[in-house]
């Protein structure tokens, strides 16, 4: 019987990151997914993947909202809520501080249709660093 | 030149957790399964994916061959999804998700629709990274 470290526990926390983005994700959600204490969650999910799980969440929305602004005609409003922010005006805020440029000036920014990179792949090229 | 590729490699944090894992899960058939024990127990394991493409799934404590920090290094890193992987193409991906999760396969991703087709992502034992992806039909005249 081969036991899981705790890198693969935590990067069971990661994919829920990666594919609930839309729901409300608190630390307590995430750390009963990688079986540790919420205490210590936080601290160790940055000291594995470099950045704190709230950081992580947000470049996962932020990505998938770029995304959205490029592949459909939702509106800003409709995507800012599909990548699970509720708040349109910190949205476009932090868009703006991380994306260098408003979802606005994205969408007419990113015309070109983009080609069939599977899902996984494209999430981490296009991740905003 | 080349006619085909007869064999690809993935590390793996264990080599019968992950023939268990490949054949009795997924259902690949067993390649190659040999322990050489005049080579300090070395094991050639190969299983072979649908299509005949042969997958050796090597130890990552073979590595210690040329790096002594290797074995513990490649764990750390397939552990943070860092591995391989590769696409599983099917015909349904809903009904082989249901199945292969009846089968106790751990699902990363659920069926989700995108433009290239439906697909889900699982993961083996060590952390390596498998889609299983239904192509969108091609529409007629292209």
């Amino acid at each position: 019987m081969v036991h899981d470290p705790l890198e693969r526990h935590l990067l069971r926390a990661r994919d829920l990151i990666d594919t609930r983005y839309g729901d409300h994700l608190d630390v307590p959600t995430l750390a009963a997914r990688a079986g540790v204490s919420p205490a210590h969650f936080a601290r160790r999910f940055r000291a594995t993947f470099g950045e704190a799980p709230h950081q992580y969440l947000l470049t996962r929305r932020l990505e998938r909202a770029q995304f959205l602004l490029r592949e459909t005609d939702r509106t800003v409003a409709e995507i800012c809520l599909d990548v699970g922010l509720t708040s349109v005006g910190s949205f476009t805020t932090t868009f703006k501080r991380v994306v260098g440029m408003t979802p606005t000036a994205y969408r007419e920014l990113a015309r070109t249709p983009l080609p069939a990179i599977p899902m996984c792949v494209l999430r981490e090229m296009t991740r905003p660093k | 030149m080349f006619t085909t590729i007869s064999h690809m490699f993935l590390w793996v944090r264990d080599q019968q957790e992950a023939k268990d894992f490949y054949v009795g899960k997924l259902g690949f058939e067993v390649g190659t399964d040999v322990t050489l024990e005049e080579y300090g127990g070395m094991r050639w394991l190969t299983v072979v994916a649908p299509g005949g493409l042969q997958i050796a799934l090597s130890s990552v404590d073979l590595s210690v061959v040329h790096d002594p920090d290797g074995p513990a290094f490649l764990r750390e890193m397939l552990a943070k999804g860092l591995g391989a992987g590769g696409i599983l193409r099917v015909e349904d991906c809903r009904a082989a998700y249901d199945e292969l999760r009846g089968r106790g396969v751990e699902f990363s991703e659920e069926p989700t629709e995108h433009f290239y087709g439906v697909d889900a992502a699982f993961r083996d034992p060590s952390g390596n990274q498998w889609r299983v992806t239904q192509p969108a039909p091609v529409p007629a005249g292209a």
